[in-house]
């Protein structure tokens, strides 16, 4: 399949007016996966044709005329297979070829999307490919490339996602009140996964996985202006700004993984810090501190400290505290370990690893390693810390980190083979 | 996360599997055909791939020069590859499943087979250390 072209105001435009437009197109045909194809169908129609004949005055109305004229073929070639001309058929018909089409959004169609993109009855993956290709306008290749599978493969997580959605008769509508809440921290999980997909992938000069992060903001920030009131939104986009603001430092130019206390805090984005402190301090007066408050209120800790020694490690070891309450992640529990060694000393951190050891999660994880191997580093033990970097090197599913945990155990040995000599 | 799933096997594998019969063949070519097709309407599959015969394996190194030296003999127990397929799944679990269906390929007299598969991670850009 051939890419879009290149042109950003364009691509950016339809990439706002998609869910706006599937709403319209959900609304008047009520068929989600049909209606997904035909707005998809659309944007690369405008996409071709834009570029070379001009914007049309009114972007939205011509998509959404498109997307009703695909929508109409589909049901005549749908009620062919099946009967004959369906009646609905007839008036989608006549519908296009008519000028008043209704195209105003409604408020709560891009929500009522989201919802749908991020319901639990889907599994995440199939979730973060629906979420950006129906609620992101991203093609379906744009989706496959930055997930380095085949356009097939993408495609067709994408048609089994619609599929399930079908199957379990979820309806185009916003959920109960009783079930807003627990919703909403789905949507918010899976813009989540989006964003880790691709701030945590150390090919950071590769733009493709960069959009992923970028794409998650831009989504978090949509459904933070449709809910301006939950603070746990505003949490998520803050923590996505404070930790995307360290970017740049977190590898060097080959891609190796630098650690928090050795990155260059000048190559830190010091307004996108100050727009996701602002976000958080305007919520913290506003009701409940959640889970993404708390991660993007530790997350501007670090982002305050000149330089790594002037971390404020008690605040933060207070915060861990609290998200400790909340959130029975074993990874908070690693965090929380670590604030408690940088506190208290590193020997206090890793009688709390020692507890960690039954962990069934965690037991074979590699973080478990790494992070006992860098409190065994600060408590003065390198030769058991050299071991724990092997062990953390050796389980880990990630060729950076695996470079990064090597080089640490390959460092802390020269010094103790050094150590050696000198004796 | 990616995993690659690998059929290994000695040479006296590849002999017998050589001597099978035609429609114990054509079976077998058929799952595998059939097998593939289904990974990609799972959404999962990323690449497969068969290797040539164990015959025009070689083992290259560099010589003094940097020259190619080549070792075309190997002892019978050795194991080849003999092909992959490289799969996109959420849990080490989905790929054991998978891989469980690829053993089960038939056998001489259309049996369910046992091969084995090896999985292994394909190591991934992505870093959960918290930097």
């Amino acid at each position: 399949m051939t890419e879009r072209p290149r042109d950003v105001p364009i691509e950016r435009l339809l990439r706002e007016l998609t869910p706006q437009v599937l709403g319209t197109v959900v609304r008047r045909f009520r068929d989600f996966a049909a209606a997904e194809d035909a707005v998809q169908e659309a944007s690369i129609a405008a996409a071709l044709q834009w570029p070379r004949d001009g914007v049309p005055d009114n972007p939205r109305a011509w998509l959404t005329q498109v997307a009703f004229r695909r929508m109409a073929d589909h049901i005549r070639n749908e009620s062919a297979r099946r009967l004959r001309e369906s009646e609905l058929a007839h008036e989608a018909a006549l519908t296009t070829e008519s000028t008043g089409i209704e195209t105003t959004p409604q408020e709560d169609d891009t929500l009522i999307l989201l919802f749908m993109c991020c319901h639990p009855a889907l599994t995440p993956a199939s979730a973060i490919a629906l979420t950006l290709r129906a609620i992101g306008g991203l093609t379906t290749a744009e989706i496959a490339h930055a997930f380095l599978v085949p356009e097939t493969t993408m495609a067709q997580r994408i048609s089994r996602a619609k599929q399930s959605i079908k199957s379990s008769g979820i309806r185009f509508q916003l959920p109960t009140t009783a079930e807003r809440t627990q919703r909403l921290r789905a949507v918010l999980h899976v813009l989540y996964l989006i964003f880790n997909e691709g701030y945590t992938s150390s090919v950071g000069r590769n733009l493709r996985r960069d959009d992923l992060s970028h794409e998650a903001m831009r989504l978090a920030g949509i459904v933070h202006n449709l809910e301006p009131g939950d603070t746990e939104v505003a949490g998520l986009l803050a923590l996505m700004l404070l930790t995307d603001a360290r970017r740049l430092a977190r590898t060097n130019a080959e891609g190796e993984l630098i650690s928090l206390a050795e990155q260059d805090r000048a190559l830190w984005d010091r307004q996108q810090i100050a727009d996701g402190i602002a976000l958080l301090s305007a919520t913290l007066p506003r009701g409940l501190v959640g889970p993404y408050q708390l991660q993007a209120a530790i997350a501007a800790v670090h982002d305050e400290a000149a330089r790594a020694e002037d971390t404020d490690w008690p605040q933060i070891l207070a915060l861990y505290d609290l998200l400790r309450r909340m959130s029975d992640n074993p990874m908070v529990m690693l965090n929380h370990a670590i604030a408690v060694a940088m506190v208290q000393g590193p020997t206090k951190g890793l009688e709390l690893l020692d507890a960690l050891n039954s962990d069934a999660h965690l037991v074979d994880h590699h973080r478990l390693d790494a992070v006992r191997a860098h409190l065994l580093e600060l408590a003065g033990d390198h030769k058991d810390a050299v071991r724990h970097y092997r062990a953390a090197a050796a389980k880990t599913g990630s060729l950076p980190e695996r470079n990064y945990l090597l080089t640490q155990a390959a460092r802390l040995s020269s010094k103790l083979q050094l150590g050696n000599e000198q004796e | 996360m990616k995993y690659i799933l690998m059929m290994n096997a000695n040479k006296a594998n590849w002999d017998a599997y050589a001597k099978w019969s035609k429609k114990d063949l054509e079976a077998n070519v058929a799952f595998m055909r059939a097998f593939s097709k289904e990974l990609k309407q799972e959404g999962v599959f990323v690449a497969t791939e068969g290797l040539g015969w164990p015959e025009q394996a070689k083992i290259v190194r560099a010589g003094k020069d940097g020259e190619p030296v080549t070792d075309g003999v190997f002892p019978e127990s050795k194991e080849f590859l003999a092909g992959y397929w490289i799969i996109d799944v959420e849990s080490p679990e989905q790929a054991y499943g998978i891989a469980a269906r690829a053993s089960a390929a038939p056998g001489p007299g259309g049996m369910r087979g046992s091969m084995p598969i090896e999985v292994r991670q394909v190591m991934s850009s992505f870093s959960d250390l918290g930097l």
